[in-house]
């Protein structure tokens, strides 16, 4: 399973033509504890870089952009229940949507694990 | 009239330091003169001292002057109703609350350690309001009424699903109410229809009209049935919004209860005096579902380092401070005090009493419906809480009833139409009812207390309300003083401590500045009385206002913007006007610097505006070549700069002209945000070095009390191609010709605080202002230059120099140590000081503003504690104490846990405690430890909570 990223910190993991979305480490590092996540219904569909859900720390709210374009197959209703999971396991529990790919091929502009490394080393 | 000698002017009680004490203080700057300072902190090309040169007065001239003002106004019985009663202030809560210091002095309650009190208060407020409107939430006030259905109005467009865009709005809301909503719509092309809810909205609902906007009761007194209405709307997926009278709802089914969606009304007749105006705390309860949208500040329950109940401002993120232009509205200054008060009322009345209260005021309205039918005048409404309207038939007869009113001092509405309005209230008596009798032709008529009728049966309450504890606990005179002397003793006001909140111009609210908003002559004016009765509100509003152009170099002012944010929304429109009237209908871009407050972006967006960043130099400057940049690229539709001057960094920046001129030469107007006025005061004028309309905070620079959280003042001051489209209102003739419309519900805004700033300049007189300025100056750059190497100040003018506020770079003690800027904050509550603002502008670091009232021994005070407080982080940083458990992360320390039998901790309790000496002599002790704010954002609960709450806790 391939892993990539986008430069707002996002992370994508395609299992088959359905990819699953998430904050990284680093950023929910940045927001500090989350306290609120709404995700998108299933069904709902978005452009690439459409907002598709938000996630608010006591002191910062932020959305969370579709990084692809598709229809939502699932929104995670646990981070919903415990919003904590984002901050405790972000790139595993705290998954924030699952949607299927219109074009697979978006996926070749994302960054891979090297170059997403490159970038947290420039932010410091 | 001569000046006061000196060493006996006021300015010298207004202004800390000691005469004898500022030439040390200048020497500690390395400079000769408070002249030199100035010099050397503001650009020589726009210094230049003057515009207001009045001579002071003193104290006792100035409060004579007033009185003679005052005493030009004429105390009429007011029955115009209209959203604006007559009520009892109770003496035990004007004198411990409206005239205390201990409440009106305190800051909004970001810091929440130091502010339990006067949350528990606006708790004791929205469980009032979510009791009586029979919701679920609500928040801890906003503006005005008006203001509030114009929050509803965007609110309700938030949340709602409906494919409508258009808003209806029910013809009998109070007109200054539908005037508010219109102007709000207008920028951001919300249509408005206003019109009849029964007979208009056969169809609309849903594909139109995505909301709908009701009163209840109705402007002219009738009380409907919104029931077939409200389930119509929610069958096609439109919300509903109850405009409500609050006292009414005591006795009539709250709309809560018949399925309104949000519910907004103002708070102002439990206790708060009309004030020509204002200032009063609106409401607005919601549906549970809707809080992450809900605009203003909202109190919740969360837990404290013990475990204990604790309270803090809950879901912040909704705000402009944190969300910008994506906040859910502007709004930051709210109206704590008054809204307090209007707690305060219902904790004392209790629900049995507000039940006498509105069946007396109930009856008598009977009693009058019955005496005017016998009369044979006929009513316009047969269902009634507190108001009827008479039909006359024609102008002339309802002229001549209003005129023999008037004769017996009483003051009724006038319809303009034939129509007459009367309004009762908890001040009205069988004499009052007896003389209105009279003036409608019924001399003599004998008033019945028993007359039936009013509430139509299916739309009484039968709901209990307010039944938690502390609306029953303190009923008793001694009771209501103890328990508002408890919970003025929780928190940490100027009559404490200093609050050296940069930004935030913490100066004195002098004694003699307050005294007259308690005058009646002041109180007890209804702001759509008649010219005559107001003459006296008129000279002093126009003298203040003459005041603010000569210190500002504007050309005409309008008082009317309730707040700041109110202020920046009010002086964007006045822009926008300009320029559609120039046909310039294609200005929509609004340049904000991104070292700009919150506020900026959220008010750009309600003017219809988008925002455009423009980037920060390292200085912390308006990067001036990006400016241009985007000022050049966006010349077709630039339509604004909002630039703060001096800057949010605290420094005057040298490339203002050029800055202005830049917009200018692409067809933008300047807006100055003013919150930064503090600093320019007597030495500089915006009005003459280029911006076109700036906002003041007469909170801030012109002395205002900031009430805990408001009330505000934020007037605009123009340049005089901006003065015809000033803000208006519908009822009293006011603002510019070309008028934007109502921005508030008030043509003066908050009228009944305005004597404290005319009273503050008047005795500062033209030379007093320019020493405050300067003085403000010094004590903010002797706090920096005496904690240099310790905190450096992030960012100075070009002599090395700060305005009235400096940046403490705190960030070190963080990557050296491992203290965070908020353990610093909280530290500093052990020491006896509310923390200066914390990560504003600029994350991790801590902004001071001591304004020029603090004297120089509290300045020392604060630098010993800021000095002892890196001693401190260095000790942890050397291993002395655990980064887990040293004095900083544990603070703040609590009685309970410092004096406990069991102390485990690395350190002393004296250290904990009273870590300097001074300390002994004056403790303030906090009441609850550092507050769990995630605990609080992940269990929002705004209600009072169960006495049990606290009980569990001890246990």
């Amino acid at each position: 399973m391939t892993v990539k990223y986008t430069k707002d910190h996002e992370w994508i993991r395609l299992d088959g033509d359905v990819a699953t979305v998430g904050i990284t480490g680093y950023a929910q590092e940045q927001l500090g504890d989350v306290v609120f996540v709404e995700v998108p219904e299933a069904g709902s569909e978005f452009e690439l870089g459409a907002e598709a859900a938000v996630v608010e720390s006591v002191k910062a709210a932020s959305e969370v952009y579709a990084p692809l374009t598709g229809e939502i197959v699932e929104g995670n209703q646990a981070i919903v229940d415990d919003p904590s999971l984002v901050n405790s396991d972000p790139e595993g529990e705290g998954w924030f949507f699952k949607m299927k790919l219109s074009d697979p091929s978006q996926l070749d502009d994302m960054l891979d694990d090297a170059a997403y490394r490159e970038l947290l080393a420039e932010l410091g | 009239m001569a000046a006061a000698t000196v060493g006996d002017s006021f300015a010298d009680r207004h202004i800390g330091p000691r005469r004898d004490e500022i030439d040390s203080m200048l020497d500690v700057l390395g400079v000769s003169s408070l002249d030199e300072l100035v010099s050397k902190t503001v650009p020589p090309s726009i210094l230049k001292p003057g515009g207001y040169e009045a001579a002071p007065m003193s104290e006792a001239q100035a409060l004579a002057r007033l009185r003679a003002m005052a005493d030009r106004n004429v105390i009429a019985k007011s029955m115009i109703g209209m959203g604006y009663s007559g009520c009892h202030t109770p003496p035990v809560i004007l004198r411990n609350v409206l005239e205390n210091p201990g409440w009106y002095t305190a800051y909004t309650p970001y810091q929440a350690e130091i502010s339990q009190g006067r949350m528990e208060a606006l708790m004791n407020y929205q469980q009032t309001i979510i009791d009586l409107t029979g919701m679920e939430l609500a928040n801890s006030s906003l503006l005005d009424e008006g203001t509030a259905a114009a929050e509803a109005m965007t609110l309700m467009h938030r949340v709602g699903k409906a494919k409508g865009d258009s808003l209806f709005v029910d013809a009998r809301c109070h007109p200054q109410t539908i005037s508010v909503i219109e102007t709000r719509a207008a920028p951001l092309g919300i249509p408005v229809v206003v019109g009849d809810p029964f007979t208009d909205l056969q169809s609309g609902l849903g594909e139109t009209y995505y909301g709908i906007v009701l009163q209840y009761p109705a402007t002219d007194g009738a009380i409907r049935d919104f029931r077939a209405v409200t389930e119509q709307a929610h069958e096609a997926g439109a919300l509903v919004t109850v405009a409500a009278d609050l006292l009414s709802l005591v006795l009539l089914t709250p709309p809560g209860e018949w399925g309104a969606d949000i519910v907004v009304g103002s708070a102002q007749r439990f206790g708060v005096p009309m004030g020509y105006g204002g200032p009063h705390a609106a409401f607005m309860a919601a549906k549970d579902a809707f809080k992450r949208s809900l605009p203003g500040r909202l109190i919740g329950l969360s837990i404290d380092s013990r475990g204990k109940p604790a309270y803090r401002m809950a879901l912040q993120t909704r705000e402009q401070h944190i969300r910008r232009e994506k906040a859910t509205s502007n709004i930051c200054t709210a109206q704590v005090l008054l809204a307090n008060i209007a707690g305060m009322y219902a904790v004392y009345h209790g629900p049995d009493g507000l039940t006498r209260i509105a069946q007396q005021v109930q009856r008598l309205t009977a009693a009058l419906a019955a005496g005017l039918k016998a009369a044979g005048v006929s009513l316009a409404n047969d269902s009634f809480f507190d108001t009827l309207t008479a039909g006359l038939g024609d102008k002339a007869a309802a002229d001549e009833v209003i005129a023999r009113a008037r004769a017996e001092n009483i003051n009724l509405r006038d319809f303009g139409d034939g129509r007459v309005g009367i309004s009762l209230d908890e001040t009205t008596d069988a004499a009052d009812i007896a003389a209105v009798l009279s003036a409608f032709g019924a001399p003599g008529a004998s008033v019945d207390m028993d007359a039936p009728g009013g509430i139509p049966a299916d739309l009484a309450r039968t709901s209990a309300f307010m039944e938690h504890p502390v609306f029953h606990s303190h009923r008793s005179e001694t009771a209501m003083m103890r328990y508002l002397n408890k919970l003025e003793g929780k928190d940490l006001a100027l009559n404490r401590a200093m609050i050296p909140l940069g930004s935030c111009t913490m100066k004195l609210n002098a004694a003699a500045e307050m005294i007259p908003i308690t005058w009646p002559e002041f109180g007890q004016i209804h702001p759509f009385a008649p010219a005559d009765q107001v003459q006296g509100y008129k000279e002093m509003i126009d003298d203040l206002e003459r005041m603010l152009c000569e210190i500002t170099g504007f050309d005409a002012v309008s008082l009317q913007p309730n707040a700041g944010s109110q202020g920046e929304y009010a002086g964007l429109l006045v822009i926008r006007a300009y320029h559609l009237a120039r046909g310039d209908s294609e200005r929509n871009i609004c340049l904000i610097p991104s070292s700009a407050h919150g506020t900026n972006p959220a008010s750009a967006v309600m003017a219809g505006m988008k925002v455009v960043v423009v980037a920060c130099d390292d200085h912390g400057n308006v990067d001036v070549a990006d400016l241009k940049a985007k000022a050049e690229a966006n010349k077709d539709n630039l339509a604004a700069l909002m630039v703060t001057y001096p800057s949010t960094h605290g420094v005057f920046e040298e490339a203002i002209e050029e800055i202005c001129e830049i917009v200018h030469s692409n067809g933008g107007q300047v807006y100055m945000d003013g919150a930064n006025l503090q600093a320019m005061v007597g030495l500089c004028r915006p009005g003459t070095f280029g911006p076109d309309v700036s906002h003041m905070n007469l909170h801030k620079t012109f002395c205002i009390p900031h009430g805990g959280g408001g009330p505000g003042v934020g007037p605009i001051g123009v340049k005089s191609h901006l003065a015809p489209y000033l803000p208006s209102n519908p009822v009293v003739a006011s603002g510019g010709d070309e008028t934007v419309g109502a921005v508030s519900a008030a043509p003066w805004g908050s009228a009944s605080i305005l004597p404290i700033s005319w009273t503050y300049i008047a005795m500062m007189g033209g030379e007093g202002l320019i020493r405050a300025t300067q003085m403000g100056i010094l004590n903010a750059n002797y706090i920096a230059k005496k904690l240099a190497g310790t905190y450096d100040c992030l960012y100075t003018g070009k002599h090395g120099f700060v305005a009235h506020e400096c940046i403490l770079d705190t960030r070190p003690l963080k990557d050296e140590y491992g203290i965070t800027v908020d353990d610093i904050a909280k530290r500093l509550i052990d020491y006896g000081f509310h923390a200066p603002t914390m990560s504003w502008p600029v994350a991790g670091t801590l902004m001071v503003e001591p304004t020029e009232s603090e004297p120089k021994e509290e300045l020392d005070r604060f630098i010993e504690a800021m000095i002892a407080i890196a001693e401190e982080a260095k000790k942890v940083g050397a291993g002395d104490w655990p980064a887990d458990d040293n004095p900083l992360v544990n603070a703040p320390h609590t009685v309970d846990v410092v004096t406990a039998n069991e102390w485990a901790h690395a350190y002393s309790r004296e250290q904990a405690a009273f870590p300097v000496p001074g300390l002994y002599q004056a403790k303030y002790w906090s009441p609850v430890g550092r507050v769990d704010n995630v605990y609080g954002d992940r269990h929002v609960v705004c209600t009072c909570p169960p006495l049990e709450a606290y009980q569990d806790a001890a246990e």
